[in-house]
């Protein structure tokens, strides 16, 4: 794949995150930089704590960002904007949240929550206009019409998902960030969520960033992969390539961690483990280096070197 | 190879009484517990897999009840027990638990140590001194570092992974005879689950324990099982050794299970997903519980009930693709990939048995 070539959609340039007070800041997110080229699904993998989900959270303006630029089309959309550039990115970036019995509103009808968003954007809709988008929506992502009068307790983890997925299609947004979306779903119902996410992204032509903790369904559904530890993304490469030569302990931990449903092989399997501590970084400081093609990775002179070593064989 | 069994379960039937109906929950489980093996419970949520074994613990909600069978361990039956005086005989001494979520099962008002001192104190009659250093000792079993500090800590003070070793600590208090773990890993980071799977494991084999996994992913119990029961609308439709589970499947759920796993995907295709829903269990399930949902359902799946057929000695399957009259129907083309997804060093290596 040619990298130069394509579209970049949303450009993160040395982002930074600080939780906390001015005395005592936390820097969840500390220079981070990625690009997401336009129609690809781009992943985001750490443990909990890592800073993935506050990546997602900055670029779709819920978190505030302390340094840094994100752009989105060519337009820095985060600190103080204009009102209209305001409305356009609120409308082009969705996200789809981890867990489908806490993110819609218990109070409010399938009608409501799926519309709430076009409601702030287009005020001009009658009533028709918007019944008619939010059954297509519905049945988009694979419900009846008929459920939007209904209240989200009435669904299936699944279905509730699939509710959470058609509130964000019906802005019918560019780039969606899906935080975990089926992590707190069954084996059974994640291939149905999973499925439908990749159907829609061929229908339409959406990009996706795409943030779990779990190796073995990003494997399948994502182009390329970035691996954040601590806030800092460590590697970042195709996800056939990072599978194939992962070069960075944290990378080699979490891919070693997968569980595997083929027992002969899990018998035999060795788990690595990870210990920042490894790196001498006081002398020698880490780089961001691009150590093959469009494989980048955090490490300093003399690992590089020694990763180099490894990518020969 | 007879192996000694530590808890045998017979043609059990348990029933919910919910809003003036009946619900049939667990349909005729038959199943022996052997001494010192870790057996996987699979199934989808909502399959009955909790419910099953909520019932070697007493745990069962108010409204279900066991509505014949029999559990019969130490030569007690525990399908007979009423009172919770008969039934702390058994909790945690003989059987205990570790829920899913580490967030919630603990007191967030107790240090740990205290916690944990008092399934000591319960059970064991320690207290004071004694019962202070079992709790250390126990602390620092389940690999937790300075466990005389962290003793006096409160549960918000412990990562996710951490809660669920003091979690795994207040089970293994009393030493118990068997331990069911109800998802343990669900709600943990994939680098922790690992490390919380390698705990029970070391633990088992430590105290010879016997332990049962309760999940809904087939994806992470191929490391921790000996046997693994597949549940479905109340019933064990499969039942095998970890190896014949994942590499001769025989029921068509199995099969669905297995193939939905994104392990198993191929990129840029469909993930195999299992349509529709499970049975209503407030209705009386007619033939195979699974055929309305199984593309290639015979129309004796709808008519009868399969029997158990055996593959093997250790291996038998509820479905009617077993019986010698049924046409032959082949598992689908993606779990071929189980072997194919294993390291191609593997096979180098000789891993190939």
């Amino acid at each position: 794949m040619e990298n130069n070539n394509r579209e970049v959609l949303l450009s993160v340039k040395d982002l930074e995150v600080t939780f906390g007070s001015k005395r005592k800041p936390f820097k969840a997110v500390k220079g981070v930089s990625f690009d997401i080229y336009k129609g690809e699904t781009f992943g985001l993998v750490g443990e909990s704590g890592s800073g993935k989900t506050t990546i997602g959270r900055a670029i779709i303006r819920i978190n505030p960002t302390s340094a840094g630029e994100v752009i989105f089309k060519g337009e820095k959309i985060n600190g103080k904007i204009s009102r209209e550039l305001d409305k356009r990115v609120t409308q082009q970036i969705q996200m789809i949240f981890q867990d489908p019995m806490a993110s819609l509103n218990e109070r409010a009808k399938v009608d409501y929550i799926v519309s709430e968003g076009l409601m702030n954007v287009q005020k001009d809709l009658t009533k028709e206009q918007r019944e008619a988008k939010v059954s297509k929506a519905l049945s988009e992502v694979g419900l009846l019409p008929e459920f939007a009068s209904r209240f989200p307790h009435e669904f299936s983890g699944g279905q509730r998902q699939r509710i959470g997925i058609a509130r964000s299609l019906i802005m019918e947004p560019e780039f969606i960030i899906a935080d975990e979306p089926i992590s707190a779903l069954d084996v059974s119902i994640r291939a149905q969520v999973l499925n439908l996410l990749s159907a829609l992204q061929k229908e339409r032509g959406l990009t996706y960033l795409f943030i779990a903790h779990d190796l073995s369904v990003m494997r399948f559904i994502t182009d390329r992969i970035a691996v954040i530890h601590k806030g800092v993304i460590v590697e970042l490469a195709e996800t056939e390539k990072l599978f194939a030569h992962p070069l960075h302990p944290y990378t080699r931990a979490l891919l070693s961690a997968i569980p595997m449903p083929d027992p002969i092989s899990e018998k035999q399997k060795k788990l690595e483990t990870y210990d920042p501590s490894m790196h001498d970084y006081s002398v020698d400081k880490p780089v961001w280096t691009e150590i093959e093609e469009g494989h980048f990775i955090m490490g300093n002179e003399k690992e590089l070197a020694e990763y180099r070593e490894r990518l020969k064989d | 190879m007879e192996r000694e069994v530590i808890l045998s379960v017979k043609d059990l039937n348990v029933k919910f009484s919910l809003r003036g109906q009946v619900l049939h929950a667990i349909r005729g489980i038959s199943l022996d517990l052997y001494k010192g093996e870790s057996l996987a419970i699979v199934g989808e949520s909502g399959s009955g897999k909790s419910v099953f074994t909520k019932n070697f613990i007493g745990l069962l909600d108010k409204n279900g009840w066991v509505d014949s069978g029999e559990i019969i361990y130490n030569g007690m039956d525990l399908a007979k027990f009423k009172t919770e005086k008969e039934w702390v005989k058994i909790r945690g001494k003989e059987v205990a638990m570790v829920m899913q979520d580490p967030m919630t099962s603990l007191n967030p008002l107790k240090t740990v140590g205290w916690q944990i001192e008092e399934a000591l104190r319960l059970h064991q009659d320690l207290s004071g001194e004694a019962a202070r250093k079992k709790a250390i000792e126990i602390l620092s079993d389940v690999g937790i570092q300075e466990p005389e500090r962290r003793y006096k800590q409160y549960p918000h003070e412990f990562s996710g992974g951490m809660r669920q070793r003091v979690v795994i600590a207040i089970a293994m208090a009393c030493n118990p005879k068997i331990l069911i773990c109800d998802e343990p890993t669900t709600a943990l980071d994939v680098t922790i689950q690992a490390q919380i799977l390698d705990l029970i494991r070391e633990l088992q084999k430590k105290y010879q324990l016997t332990t049962i996994y309760i999940t809904h992913d087939l994806g992470v119990v191929a490391n921790v099982a000996d046997r693994i029961a597949v549940m479905y609308a109340g019933d064990i439709v499969e039942i095998g050794t970890c190896d014949e589970v994942f590499y001769q499947p025989q029921h068509p759920y199995t099969w669905a299970l297995l193939s939905s796993l994104p392990q198993l995907g191929i990129k840029g295709e469909d993930l195999y997903s299992i349509k529709g829903t499970p049975p209503n269990l407030f209705n009386k399930v007619r033939g195979d519980a699974f055929a309305p949902r199984n593309p290639k359902a015979l129309k004796i799946d709808f008519l009868h009930r399969p029997p158990y057929f055996e593959v093997s000695p250790t291996h038998k399957a509820r479905t009617w693709l077993l019986d010698p009259r049924a046409p032959k129907v082949e598992p689908p083309a993606s779990l071929k990939n189980i072997r194919k997804i294993r390291g191609a060093k593997l096979i180098e290596d000789g891993g190939e048995e």
